[in-house]
């Protein structure tokens, strides 16, 4: 297991993220509130540039007890990275596509020590 | 924490926008065609877009019509925010980015420098390279309205300054780049004529049909075009496209639902009156392309004429054969966008279409659904023969196109 350093923590603002070059790896690494979260920089769909795309609220719709639609709202409580290449979106927290969590982001270990960011990977030059 | 820490590299490309270079925005694709060993191998996509309009007061120069080419000028120099001059394109069009999710769709505002070839000319090289690709065909985007328009001569006149535009200008800029002429099918005598001129034409390989059109395909009035294409030998192809307001697509409240529907559905008809009315048997070596309507329509449609057609013969008395025969003998199929979320039916869609030698490869690049080789390199029931075929021997074989690559 290797150790790299990303960045300090101050860094990175609420909901943003930082791509990072490891050898051969692409790895986005994403800070929600005092939370961070670090996935390989490619799309489950079609091997995209996942990390490199705009981060989104998750959407939805917004039934009454009626069954009744009145549109559509954001859940700023559940952020979204959202695949440039054809526009999949996947849960920064879990990795998991909304719709079909089968399909999700391959993860990479990340952790915070003192002021900085690390990612710990395995079996890296 | 360990006391072995090396430092991350902060990647070059942190946010892909409209202002990402092509070459950046398909980096990896480049590399998946490199580690893969295809990037060796001849690819055709059949199916790529420019977005003309941004050339459009280029592209109106060229309509031969002197009062309404004046027209077009006044027009662009003068107003302000209006749309292109001439074109009716659809509303769906707003909504192909899905909010700016997908910035490509969105637009390619990136810096091109090169000034020895016209823009459009860099932007496809960088998405070739960036694809792997090494011809491309390229197709305009709001034409593909252009059979809705309510003025058919306009069909005519915007036609035509297309075709002319492109081969005078911008192919000539790179030999990889081909294209099917644009044809004015609301207006069969212009059809006609837009086949004889420009059949001998450098980097023409084929017709045009935009599928988004209510006129029949099987029209006495398209006799002659048929014949005078099947004789130029090269095909002619059904380019899908949608129409919210089409009456019954106008009850789907999403893009979702009127895209997926709207690109397969104007193929299903022109297909269902292409092969019951006996086209296949009336110019037998006339080759027709059908072109982004995914793959999964056919097996459908094959399976429901045949059906209906053995109780009802004789409203088809042309047809020797079975209705799926000449879908799978007579008639070639782009892949994209490439549906798999059930491998098992794709694997029977590639036999019944007979893929091996009648499916070809398109990206249809730059648009939100498009696919990279590797749609197809990565199916694990191809082998490399029918990998290699579909990627790029079949399109060679179908526009006569060298199978070493562009000169």
């Amino acid at each position: 297991m290797e150790t790299f350093n990303v960045g300090k923590i101050e860094e990175f603002e609420d909901k943003s993220k930082k791509v990072v070059t490891i050898g051969d790896e692409e790895v986005g690494v994403f800070r929600l509130g005092k939370e961070f979260f670090a996935w390989r920089n490619i799309c489950p769909h079609q091997g995209g540039p996942i990390c490199q795309g705009r981060i989104f609220s998750l959407v939805l719709e917004n039934i009454d007890e009626k069954m009744e639609s009145h549109g559509r709202i954001y859940d700023n409580n559940k952020v979204n990275i959202v695949c440039p290449w054809h526009g999949l979106e996947f849960d920064i927290r879990t990795g998991e596509h909304p719709g079909n969590p089968s399909i999700s982001l391959d993860p990479v270990s990340v952790q915070v020590d003192g002021d900085a960011v690390y990612l710990l990977i395995e079996g890296n030059t | 924490m360990d006391a072995l820490i090396r430092p991350a590299i902060e990647h070059p490309v942190q946010e892909i926008n409209t202002t990402t270079d092509t070459r950046d925005y398909l980096a990896k694709s480049r590399q998946d065609a490199e580690r893969k060993g295809y990037a060796d191998w001849l690819i055709v996509d059949v199916d790529a877009h420019h977005v003309e309009t941004v050339s459009w007061p280029e592209v109106t120069s060229f309509i031969e019509d002197p009062v309404v080419r004046d027209q077009a000028k006044m027009y662009h120099s003068e107003r302000v925010g209006a749309p292109p001059y001439g074109l009716n394109g659809d509303l769906g069009l707003r909504y192909q980015d899905v909010g700016g999710r997908i910035p490509h769709q969105s637009s390619q505002r990136e810096k091109v420098t090169e000034t020895d070839v016209h823009r459009d000319v860099v932007l496809t090289r960088r998405a070739m390279h960036g694809l792997g690709v090494d011809y491309m065909v390229i197709f305009p985007t709001p034409m593909l309205f252009l059979g809705m328009h309510p003025q058919t001569e306009m069909e005519v006149f915007l036609s035509r300054a297309y075709n002319r535009w492109l081969t005078e200008k911008v192919l000539p800029g790179d030999p990889g780049m081909v294209t099917l002429v644009v044809l004015p099918f609301n207006t069969p005598v212009e059809a006609l004529k837009m086949v004889e001129e420009f059949a001998d034409t450098p980097g023409v390989i084929g017709y045009c049909v935009t599928s988004t059109r209510y006129k029949p395909v099987h029209a006495n009035e398209y006799m002659n075009l048929y014949r005078a294409i099947e004789e130029t030998g090269k095909p002619i192809a059904f380019h899908a496209g949608y129409h919210w307001q089409d009456p019954s697509l106008a009850t789907c409240n999403t893009f979702l639902g009127m895209h997926s529907l709207g690109f397969a559905w104007c193929n299903i008809v022109h297909m269902t009156n292409w092969i019951l009315n006996g086209i296949p048997e009336r110019f037998p070596n006339l080759k027709s392309l059908w072109v982004e309507s995914g793959l999964s329509w056919v097996p459908f449609l094959m399976q429901r004429l045949d059906d209906q057609y053995l109780m009802r013969q004789s409203e088809a008395p042309l047809l020797k054969r079975m209705p799926s025969e000449y879908m799978s003998d007579n008639c070639f199929y782009t892949c994209q966008p490439m549906e798999k979320s059930n491998m098992k039916a794709l694997e029977c869609t590639f036999d019944m279409i007979n893929a091996k030698s009648n499916l070809l490869y398109a990206s249809d690049w730059p648009h939100f659904d498009f696919d990279t080789p590797s749609v197809i390199y990565d199916i694990p029931f191809l082998d490399e023969q029918a990998k290699r075929n579909i990627l790029g021997l079949n399109a060679a074989n179908l526009f006569g196109l060298n199978k070493n690559g562009p000169k």
